[in-house]
């Protein structure tokens, strides 16, 4: 039993490990080596932890996880201590066989991103070439192989023109459910920002296709539509708050509140295996430091949205703020929301620059 | 809003499942990215989702075990699966 309520789902991030170099990846700046990656065994011992916790759904991410060979192992083992299983993947290294052994171990739900609608300009976003015919293959067979399907687009100003295609492309491979999702600019993002922004009125149409098409769609495609920070004027709720649904593993067994927390400075983090996954998550300092409300500033601090939103992400705060502890500037409370927002929407009006990649 | 025909044969779509959950102790649905919670009267419908049932005999049989009124019951578990069905949670 914990003093905190429980979490809800478990972020697995075997491997940061990955064939693909989106310019908009949301991994931290400094990637963990294969060599520093946690054994099967420690994986297992996790699982049993976080089950008894009252843990209900696992992602095994990455990276890319299924550069893991033990996935199925691990997989199998998730479905044995009675978590619901989702694999986020981009799908280039699966073929039959390999997705065949995962749903016989268990798999529920398979989550694969598409970098656009059409091969020649994803397989651009992406930098890998063939990634777009190979994800539409393998998407295809996971409805087949009685297991759940997400399509996962990340939208941009390089793809959102072709949005209805996209969403045609869920239907058209079987999936339940479609993630429409704009860039969130933190991590490798925040440097492709002009590259990635859209406009205003670019954005207008995409809301109206997601709305129209939702409801044309209900009972068939679940849409779920993330909308991008920068235009708002409310902030998006931190992970259901800080510490209190989420618990994140990194590939050599921190556990964190959230993947990106890490770019926090003066954080420090627990591995798993240390100490019992329960103390973690109600006592140690990374959990306790943003949970709840104590530690705001002005604004949020006296604000009635304080408890809805928690002040927004703190990782964008410290990224275009400086400051963890600073309202989310994305908050037309923040002192500094109007300068960030002139900023960002004079990128989306000027032509895009080229994509600066994330090489290894 | 969908209303699902006494005639349709209602399931769960794959990757949906429904479990106790010990920790907080209640019934739950898990499905992508989602968590649900169902009272007692949605477990008890849910647990007689066999693929090959139709909702009028599911109603018949829960009308039964609950001695209640069928009108009643049909009402509400037409409404139940009507909702999880257009949160593309079942097929019918
Ligand atoms: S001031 Fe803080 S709590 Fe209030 S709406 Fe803005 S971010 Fe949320
Ligand atoms: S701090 Fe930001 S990136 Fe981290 S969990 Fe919260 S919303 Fe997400």
């Amino acid at each position: 039993m914990t003093i905190h309520p429980p979490p809800m789902a478990l972020l697995a991030e075997l491997t940061h490990r990955c064939p693909l170099q989106c310019p908009y990846c949301s991994n931290p700046l400094e990637l963990l080596k294969a060599n520093a990656e946690r054994d099967t065994e420690f994986w297992k011992a996790v699982m049993d932890e976080a089950a008894a916790l009252g843990v209900l759904q696992i992602h095994f991410s990455g990276g890319e996880p299924t550069l893991r060979r033990d996935l199925p192992e691990l997989v199998a083992h998730a479905a044995k201590v009675g978590l619901y299983t989702n694999l986020i993947t981009s799908a280039v290294l699966l073929d039959e066989a390999k997705l065949r052994a995962l749903a016989e171990a268990g798999l529920d739900h398979v989550q694969v991103s598409i970098q656009g609608a059409d091969a020649e300009s994803a397989d651009r976003i992406a930098a890998y070439e063939g990634a777009h015919a190979k994800k539409l293959e393998v998407a295809r067979l996971v409805p087949q192989l009685g297991m759940a399907l997400t399509l996962n687009a990340v939208v941009h100003r390089q793809n959102l023109d072709r949005l209805d295609e996209i969403i045609n492309l869920a239907l058209d491979l079987g999936a339940g459910r479609l993630e429409v999702a704009h860039v969130q600019y933190h991590g490798w993002a925040l440097a492709n920002r002009a590259a990635l922004i859209p406009d205003e009125a670019t954005l207008a149409r995409a809301d109206a296709i997601v709305a129209e098409r939702r409801e044309a769609l209900r009972g068939q495609l679940v849409i779920d539509y993330v909308l991008p920070d920068l235009h708002a004027d409310l902030p998006k709720t931190c992970m259901g708050g800080w510490g209190s649904r989420f618990i994140n593993i990194a590939p050599d067994g921190r556990v964190l509140p959230c993947h990106a927390a890490d770019s926090i400075p003066g954080m420090s983090f627990e591995r798993a295996g240390e100490r019992e996954l329960g103390e973690i998550w109600d006592a140690s300092d990374a959990f306790q430091r943003f949970r709840g409300t104590e530690w705001m500033q002005e604004p949020c601090r006296s604000c009635d949205q304080r408890e809805v939103d928690f002040g927004g992400c703190r990782c964008q705060a410290l990224a275009l703020v400086g400051d963890a502890t600073a309202t989310d500037p994305v908050c037309h409370r923040s002192p500094q929301h109007e300068r960030i927002r002139a900023a960002a929407l004079a990128e989306a009006a000027a032509p895009p620059p080229e994509f600066k990649y994330r090489r290894p | 809003m969908t209303v699902l025909a006494l005639e349709a044969v209602p399931r769960l779509k794959p990757g949906v499942r429904r479990r106790f959950d010990a920790a907080r102790g209640q019934h739950i649905l898990l499905a992508p990215e989602r968590v649900l919670v169902l009272d007692d009267i949605a477990n008890a419908v849910l647990e007689k989702l066999d693929g090959a049932t139709n909702i009028e005999a599911l109603c018949a049989a829960l009308a039964k075990q609950y001695e209640t009124e069928l009108e009643t019951v049909r009402a509400d578990v037409v409404e139940l699966l009507s909702g999880l069905h257009d949160k593309g949670m079942i097929t019918a």
